[in-house]
């Protein structure tokens, strides 16, 4: 069948949606918003980096711009979360097509420096932006019954949700939901075929006739605005934000780690690292301190780089056609 | 007037000194990024590492920073020399280096921070030295006085004699002659009978072991926590893409605009700016002019 994967897309979505009115737990919740918004970044850096080859260092950075320019919003507008996660992911997009323009100058490792550069130029700013709580970061109250469409939201007892963390948790699964789609329909177009011979050799691409510099402005923009969306969010799920918990390392790290241990071929592959090492450094976290957590992501991330270049998709696929010979 | 040329004087005096100090930091990273090619991004957590290293020798034993960093270069030469060897086997033979090299040294940079971050904690450290907080005033006119830090003096002389030997023996010696070779070609060289694996071995051994030095100078000049390295990032890319890549005194040069400018802004407009000043100045050079000041093609390739 044609749209198979669209419902089954569907069918997940009112899967989170029967979730968050059945678990009563909301711990869960907690962890589960985490492991999504990983899902997210590891399939926006995959779109750049996994298709078209351009190694983004500076995840942190559109996630980042995503959540602050929430938290301006909501200083200035005092508006609900949806429109804040559009207004990061339009905001990180543009850092995105900006980002897309110093690919005409810079390849390989000097675009992935770039990256790194604008991310602490970023943090910089905004430690020095009082607006938005500067270096001292600024606490945020996440509105109290917020309406959708004359929708009332979170409410104990009249909202379609209890409280915040079930709304969070399933936005941020819907948001994962369409990413996943989107980089699934990118990998089976045009503008995913053309970022692979930009990756294999960007001189042969545009000889070819591939448009090389439009595929990449549109790569940088959409990951640029998935990120700002999976970021938008993150002020209302920390209550508090500082530019030392949005600009953290361990978002860049995890964003290359996961796509390079499920394998950076195909969208399945974002999809099971984060899976795997969300799911672990979540539960790891509950027993053992948060810095060993990020040692054993390092560590992985090195050692699946050396023995497993394709990860595990990569790993699966070899086997396969191994038995089948 | 008389205070604002004051201002000025001691800014450009602290930045020339600073300078010097990020030339120490940045050779090695010219070795290893310029002249081999090898995009060693963990370079400034090797410097903290060897900082951390410096502190332990001397908040144990008392010795020296200076004599500690001494002391750790062999240890990460061979740290040096252990990791070219993984990088080669496995990402340089098979051609593969560009995006897995990239996450191979992301990966090590982290596992160094958190480690240390883990053995260490996030507090600032510090070492103590007879040249530690002492300076030198000297009057140089009616309500203008220059004031060295003798901890930046220090870090200076050190960088400059360092910085110094790594170029004359890179320009003067058999064995630095064939490390350029290499950048420039590495056929002809094979066809001489050298084997250009083992000179980038130990030219990337070379790189590495200069953190053990640069470390102690960094933690002579300001106090330390792991992920300090992440800012000094900045700095030493920045310095090794200015100056022109693998061009040494390029990089000196380098360092000192960038020591300037960092102490300019960091005088004029707060410290706490500082660390956009050389993130500004790489990105602005990586993009209007990434074959840096001095110095041979980058960026394109």
């Amino acid at each position: 069948m044609k749209y198979t994967f669209e419902i089954i897309c569907m069918l997940l979505i009112v899967g989170l949606f029967v979730l968050t009115q059945v678990i009563g737990n909301q711990f869960y919740f907690f962890i589960g918003f985490v492991i999504l918004q990983y899902m997210v970044m590891a399939t926006a850096w995959n779109i750049l980096g996994g298709y078209g080859g351009y190694v983004n260092f500076g995840s942190a950075g559109f996630l980042a711009t995503g959540a602050y320019t929430a938290v301006a919003l909501i200083n200035f507008l005092d508006v609900g979360l949806v429109e804040q996660m559009v207004a990061g992911g339009v905001i990180a997009g543009l850092l995105g097509l900006a980002t897309g323009y110093l690919t005409l100058r810079l390849r390989g490792v000097y675009f992935a420096i770039a990256t790194l550069a604008l991310a602490i130029i970023l943090e910089t700013i905004v430690a020095h932006w009082d607006y938005v709580g500067g270096a001292a970061g600024t606490s945020i109250l996440p509105k109290r019954k917020p309406e959708l469409f004359g929708e009332l939201i979170v409410d104990r007892k009249a909202g379609i949700f209890e409280n915040y963390k079930e709304y969070l948790f399933f936005l941020m699964g819907t948001v994962a939901i369409i990413s996943v789609w989107v980089a699934r329909y990118i990998e089976n177009s045009k503008l995913g075929r053309g970022l692979n011979a930009i990756k294999d050799s960007e001189e042969a691409a545009e000889c070819m006739g591939v448009p090389t510099l439009r595929l990449k402005l549109i790569a940088t923009t959409i990951s640029g605005a998935m990120m700002g969306v999976a970021g938008a969010p993150l002020a209302s799920y920390l209550t508090f934000i500082d530019p030392l918990s949005a600009f953290n390392l361990e978002y860049a790290i995890n964003a290359i780690a996961m796509p390079m241990i499920g394998g950076t071929i195909s969208w399945a592959g974002p999809v099971i690292g984060a899976l795997l090492l969300g799911t672990a450094q979540q539960v790891s976290s509950l027993w053992i301190q948060s810095e060993l957590n990020l040692l054993i992501v390092g560590v992985v991330l090195v050692v699946f780089v050396i023995i497993a270049p394709e990860g595990i998709i990569g790993w699966f696929r070899k086997s396969r056609q191994g038995s089948g010979r | 007037m008389a205070i604002f040329i004051d201002l000025l004087l001691n800014a450009l005096v602290i930045g020339i000194l600073l300078g010097g100090f990020y030339a120490a930091l940045s050779i090695g990273l010219s070795i290893t990024f310029g002249l081999l090619d090898v995009v060693n991004i963990a370079h400034p957590t090797m410097l903290v590492l060897g900082a951390f290293i410096a502190f332990l020798l001397n908040s144990t034993w008392g010795i020296d920073p200076i004599l500690a960093g001494i002391i750790s270069t062999p240890f990460f030469f061979i740290l040096g020399w252990l990791i070219y060897q993984v990088y080669y086997n496995v990402f340089e033979k098979s051609g593969a280096e560009s995006l897995r090299g990239l996450a191979f040294f992301f990966g090590l940079l982290f596992i160094i921070e958190v480690g240390l971050i883990i053995q260490f904690g996030v507090d600032h450290r510090l070492v103590e030295a007879p040249y530690i907080g002492e300076s030198w005033n000297i009057v140089v006119g009616e309500e203008i006085d220059v004031a060295i830090p003798f901890r930046l003096l220090v870090a200076f002389v050190v960088a400059a004699i360092a910085t110094l030997s790594i170029h004359f023996y890179l320009t003067k010696t058999f064995f630095g002659r064939a490390v350029r070779a290499v950048a420039q070609d590495m056929m002809a060289l094979r066809l001489m009978g050298v084997d250009p694996i083992r000179v980038k071995r130990i030219a990337f051994a070379l790189g590495v072991a200069t953190a053990g030095i640069g470390g102690a100078l960094m933690i002579i000049v300001l106090p330390i926590e792991p992920s300090v390295g992440r800012l000094y990032l900045g700095n030493v890319f920045a310095i090794v893409v200015l100056g022109g890549l693998g061009s040494m005194s390029g990089t000196l040069l380098a360092a000192v605009i960038i020591g300037i400018a960092e102490s300019i802004v960091a005088t004029f407009f707060g410290p706490s700016w500082a660390p956009a000043v050389s993130f500004g100045i790489l990105l602005a050079v990586l993009a209007f002019r990434p074959e840096g000041l001095f110095g041979k093609t980058a960026g394109a390739h």
